[in-house]
């Protein structure tokens, strides 16, 4: 008798327990994007096509698909990571076979060298080039992802892909950045200015540690 | 009119630190003139906002006092040149900014006449209205002294009803003395400032109560002040505040005055409050008043390694090696030049580095006074930095989070509301440089969410592209699809006509030819395609018959292709010199040109892969390709 | 020449990890000489023995570990571990026991959690806790006070007695102290002042009547007091050289006094009053050394009081209702356990965001 009522007891509060997990599954609900998207999002959108996939939103249907997550260049390590955070994957180092992680670069036409075929604009992913046929073209640096992928088909190879340059407002504060100026300080004129060795740049005590 | 004995009640902010000050060191001695410079370098951008537009020319003669650039199309704040001389080139110098990263800079050779233009002050100030001499504060390019430099006639203009305007005498960093110096020798002016201030200011008729924070610490500079005040403005307070560092930022010491705290991410102003340094009320006067703009200030020379420390007016664009010489600068080891204070203040390597509108002290201590940074030691968790934070962070949480880059965690601890002020780090007994890694975090955060941005913009355009690709595909095959309908309805017409007059029998062949101009244009090109092809060997009077626009075309891509044959391998000379000395119109020479490079390019090909191509390096563009 | 380049501010408060730890070992002088004025040598062997042994443990961890040695050294942190740990025990304790306890601090408390900064609970305190549950006899043993009529044990006879448990004249500890103590005092008396009112209490004997043992003096516990005193007069200048805040010995004296003062309201002969309980036991070694130790303790002002409160009530509630006499140890781990969820909830409100967060 004794065990019968546990049994029961426990059947009851298993019924009880069930039927409020099931209440607040509903009542509570978390309406989440969908994976894809919250994958889309974390991709650079520099739409370069170096995963493989024609742009960043057919790689995230990819990766929601099973594929790695380590094929992104331009996202590099960071996006690996918050990609692994997302789909809860193993972080894996960049895949090599798909470029390696670079400097921020945008595009840049010579444009006494264009001939205005047309070409590049066709394979803008993001429609930063503007011009017309047999007119020179030209590329709105603000909206080049710097993908690279007109650079390719130009028939006369006058677009060059050139690295942005950090801006004072957009320094992020690495000391070793820095150039080293030689000075000698009973002079006006500085002697020369040598580019920067991290070594150098600092003294060791003033360098900070990661 | 209350002097520094009244009953104000004051507040306190969270923690602050009291470093050792050394002001001694400078404030001794009356502020000086220093000789001119060799040359000036002047910054186009100065401040916080856009630059103005040049509006003088490279080998002009400028007097002191003339415009250099002018608001122009984006309001840019103006520069003028501090003394008279020589325009010379906009070069990109080195920036007075931690980084150091160069920045378009006019040079002006001083000619050493130090003429200057003739400077109209508005006669009578007080009856013009708020919208003129805000105006007229711009044309005379004022920016904040104190601080970041935010234009002072926009800062005047997006002030709605300020009920308070405080003035920062307090000068709280260690070391500094321009402030001091220039209330202890203009405190009239000062006082001037204020009064025109709050002139501007006056809304309804009424004008804003003035308060001149001073840190008792001066005791000179209040004495001034107090005997400039006299009895004449009941508007204006003179408060002394105690000692204590961050008291002068611009958070802290309206804490320290109001009780009230700004909002987060607001303004003072959303307090009815405006914040002026004193440089600034002093420089507003002399626009005002004399119609001088902002062409030097008071910068401060000091720390042990300077022989003669003290202050000095120094013009906009000085080189800091200027003024290590006029201050006998004798480096010593790990000699560090600081602009602005030692809690603060960051350090320069370039000697050549201008003087802006913001720079109010170079700091040349010694490894005695300010010791180099020891090495960072593990975190203990002593809270002694949370003790003396003066916005109430937890920094110690702050810096797990951003050596773990957890930039979520980061704005939930308001990593935002750091203002840098350097107290954690000075205290922290591990000596870890704690305000560097939020500058680092800071900047990676703004850098994320930049990058955020730009990511969802191409996103957008990406998919508005695709869109676009996919509506112009499907017009397209419409149009294919009623292109063919109507071939085949004219067709059918045809047919029947055909069939209406059987006495024409032409061929089904010919027929057909006759009756489809497409397809006959087709054949044409196919054939001429063809002919093209089967010239394996353009002459150039071939060439010279196509038209001059494909002429070009082929021209460019041979210059392209011969160039990249020429990065490839130096091929063998004597092919492409073969080809050259024809005496044709320029037209033709150069398609022949193009044609002889071509050549050369296959010649150089074959020759390349004949060899190994190890000795020269492909061109970036080049993997790609087969 | 080149001007060097570094990050702002380029002053530093002339205060390191060094200088804390060094300051804290300063301020715990008095009470090491009152322990060895009252309880003889033994105290002193205890500390070199468990300074040796650590700073022996933390150079073999950074050695394993292929971090640099010397400023692990040179921090004092691992001297202040087995400094508390060594005034905790009884100061004629076998040699072995403190050595298995600094190295149980050093390598498991300390290094096993990462080290310096990163350890969650006091190692000095987890250790005593270790020692306590594993050799119960031995961290019971504490010899009675120097008082008229008794005197603890001679130079050669403590240093014999904690190298090899036994007099040179062979007598083992509990029979010196019964050799010494025959006829002048109470045979019983073999604990410490709070462990013997546990005992009297749970006998049916009344507080006064436990307190007219010799083990008592004018305030408390005999010799204690004082030993209390002089840690009372360490941590004032920790307060005034601002190593610590007054947060921490406030709220944890404060709770424990609260607790005895409603306890000697409400049953006045069976709850020992609060000089008993701040003055008998290591209640202000707790207050000033251990529970404001900052790694393991909470870090915010509000936090702290809520910790050292929670260290308080748990002393007080262990001593009264508890199984063991003294309690600090099992306090102090308990509220490390709770300091993460005490910051969470204690963070202060940033400037400028408004009242309530």
């Amino acid at each position: 008798m004794i065990w019968f009522i546990g049994i029961i007891t426990l059947a009851v509060m298993a019924l009880v327990f069930g039927l409020i997990l099931g209440f607040a599954a509903i009542r509570f609900k978390v309406e989440s994007d969908p994976l894809v998207d919250q994958i889309d999002e974390i991709l650079p959108q520099t739409q370069c096509g170096q995963c493989g996939y024609p742009g960043c939103r057919p790689y995230a249907e990819a990766i929601a698909n099973g594929e790695d997550i380590n094929k992104c260049p331009p996202g590099g390590e960071a996006t690996i990571q918050k990609l692994a955070d997302l789909t809860g994957r193993e972080a894996k180092p960049l895949d090599a076979a798909h470029g390696v992680e670079d400097v921020k670069k945008v595009a840049f036409i010579r444009e006494d060298e264009c001939i205005g075929c047309m070409k590049c604009i066709q394979a803008c992913p993001v429609d930063a080039i503007i011009g017309a046929t047999r007119q020179m073209h030209t590329i709105i640096a603000d909206e080049c992802t710097g993908c690279d992928l007109c650079v390719e088909p130009c028939p006369v190879d006058c677009i060059d892909m050139i690295p942005v340059a950090t801006k004072t407002e957009r320094w992020r504060w690495d000391l070793h950045s820095i150039p080293v100026t030689m000075v000698n300080p009973t002079e006006v004129n500085p002697v020369e200015v040598t580019p920067a060795k991290p070594h150098e740049t600092t003294p060791s005590s003033t360098q900070v540690k990661p | 009119m209350s002097k520094d004995n009244s009953p104000v009640k004051l507040w306190r902010f969270h923690g602050g630190v009291q470093p050792p000050e050394r002001k001694a060191l400078a404030n001794t001695t009356p502020i000086r003139t220093l000789p001119l410079p060799k040359v000036l370098y002047i910054p186009l951008r100065q401040h916080i906002g856009m630059s103005g537009s040049l509006c003088v020319q490279q080998g002009e003669r400028v007097l002191r006092g003339q415009a250099l650039t002018e608001p122009g199309v984006y309001g840019g704040l103006p520069i003028h040149a501090p003394t008279s001389g020589l325009v010379g080139e906009v070069v990109e110098h080195p920036s007075n900014h931690p980084s150091q990263i160069p920045e378009p800079a006019l040079t002006l050779i001083p000619d050493g006449e130090h003429q200057a233009i003739e400077f109209q002050g508005l006669a009578n100030p007080t009856a013009l209205s708020s919208l003129e001499l805000i105006q007229h504060l711009h044309h005379a390019g004022i920016a904040g002294l104190g601080g970041a430099g935010f234009p002072t006639a926009q800062k005047l203009t997006l002030a709605r009803t300020i009920e308070l305007l405080i003035i920062n005498g307090v000068e709280c960093e260690p070391y500094i003395v321009s402030d001091d110096r220039l209330m202890r020798e203009h405190a009239a002016t000062i006082i001037r400032g204020v009064v025109l201030l709050q002139h501007i200011l006056q809304h309804q008729q009424q004008a804003p109560e003035a308060v001149i924070a001073v840190e008792d610490n001066k005791p000179e500079a209040v004495a001034a002040l107090t005997a400039a005040l006299g009895n004449e403005h009941p508007n204006i307070r003179l408060q002394v505040i105690p000692t204590l560092y961050p008291s002068g930022g611009e958070k802290q010491l309206i804490q320290v005055l109001t009780g009230k705290q700004v909002p987060a991410r607001g303004y003072p102003a959303d307090l009815g409050i405006l914040m002026q340094n004193v440089g600034t009320a002093f420089a507003i006067a002399t626009a005002i008043d004399q119609g001088q703009p902002l062409m030097e200030r008071v910068v401060t020379l000091t720390g042990e390694a300077f022989q003669q420390p003290g202050t000095a007016w120094v013009l906009l664009g000085t080189p800091i090696q200027h003024l290590l010489e006029c201050g006998a600068l004798e480096p010593s080891a790990q000699q560090r030049i600081i602009v602005g204070g030692p809690m603060m203040g960051y350090t320069v390597a370039d000697p050549r580095t201008p003087i802006i509108k913001t720079t109010n002290c170079i700091l040349a201590p010694n490894t005695v006074e300010l010791p180099a940074a020891g090495a960072e030691s593990p975190c203990i968790r002593c809270g002694m930095c949370e003790q003396v934070c003066p916005a109430s962070l937890l920094p110690q949480q702050l810096l797990w989070l951003a050596k773990a880059k957890d930039h979520p965690g980061l704005a939930k601890h308001n990593l935002a509301d750091c203002i840098e002020c350097g107290a954690c780090a000075y205290v922290c007994p591990s000596e870890i440089p704690l305000v560097h890694y939020y500058r680092k975090a800071k900047a990676e955060v703004r850098e994320e969410k930049i990058e955020q941005q730009q990511s969802e913009i191409a996103r957008l355009r990406f998919e508005a592209r695709q869109e676009r690709l996919e509506r112009e595909k499907q017009e397209r095959l419409e149009r294919h699809k009623q292109a063919a309908k109507a071939r085949e309805k004219a067709l059918a017409e045809r047919a029947k006509q055909a069939a209406a007059t059987p006495d024409s029998t032409p061929t089904a062949a010919t027929g057909k030819t006759s009756a489809d101009p497409i397809q006959a244009a087709i054949a044409r090109a196919k054939a001429k395609r063809a002919a093209q092809q089967a010239q394996a060997e353009p002459s150039t009077n071939e060439a010279a018959e196509l038209d001059p626009q494909k002429a070009r075309v082929a021209a460019a891509i041979a210059r392209a292709k011969a160039k990249r044959a020429e990065q490839q391998q130096q091929a063998e000379p004597s092919n492409a010199s073969a080809a050259e000395p024809v005496e044709l119109d320029p037209q033709k020479a150069r398609v022949a040109a193009a044609v002889a490079r071509a050549k050369a390019k296959r010649a150089a090909m074959a020759a390349e892969s004949a060899t190994t191509d190890d000795n020269n390096p492909k061109p970036a563009g080049d993997p790609n390709k087969p | 020449m080149s001007f060097y380049i570094a990050s702002s501010p380029h002053s530093h408060f002339n205060r390191t990890t060094q200088n804390i730890m060094q300051l804290v070992l300063f301020a715990m002088v008095p009470g090491v000489i009152a322990q060895l004025y009252f309880f003889g040598w033994g105290v002193l062997f205890q500390l070199t023995l468990a300074i040796s042994v650590a700073l022996l443990a933390e150079a073999a961890v950074m050695l394993l570990r292929d971090r640099p040695i010397k400023p692990a050294l040179n921090d004092y942190s691992a001297v202040v571990t087995a400094a508390l740990l060594a005034v905790s025990i009884p100061p004629l304790a076998p040699w072995w026991l403190i050595v298995v306890g600094t190295l149980f601090a050093i390598l498991v408390v300390k290094h096993v959690f990462g080290g310096i900064g990163q350890n969650i609970f006091n190692p000095a305190m987890a250790a005593y806790v270790m020692l306590l549950i594993s050799f119960p006899v031995q961290m019971t043993s504490w010899m009675p006070p120097a008082l008229p009529g008794y005197t603890a044990p001679n130079f050669i006879d403590s240093l014999w007695l904690f190298l090899t448990t036994f007099t040179t004249d062979g007598y083992s500890l509990e029979q010196a102290r019964l050799v010494e103590l025959s006829g002048s005092l109470d045979a019983m008396v073999m604990a410490t002042p709070l462990d013997y009112i546990k005992t009297e209490l749970g006998q049916g004997y009344t507080l006064q009547e436990t307190l007219q043992s010799d083990l008592f003096s004018i305030f408390a516990g005999a010799g204690w007091q004082w030993v209390n005193f002089a840690y009372l007069a360490g941590g004032l200048i920790l307060l005034q050289q601002r190593v610590i805040t007054w947060h921490i010995p406030t709220a944890l004296l404060g709770t424990i006094g609260l607790g005895a003062i409603i306890g000697t309201i409400v049953a006045p002969d069976t709850l020992p009053g609060f000089n008993i309980h701040v003055l008998s036991g290591g209640a202000m070694l707790a207050a000033f050394f251990i529970a404001t130790d900052p790694v393991s303790a909470a870090t915010s002002n509000k936090g702290k009081i809520i910790y050292a409160a929670l260290i308080g009530a748990l002393i007080y509630i262990i001593r009264t209702w508890g199984g063991y006499p003294d309690a600090v140890a099992f306090a102090v781990l308990l509220a490390n356990l709770c300091v993460p969820v005490i910051d969470q909830y204690t963070r202060p409100r940033v400037y400028g965001h408004g009242g309530a967060r």
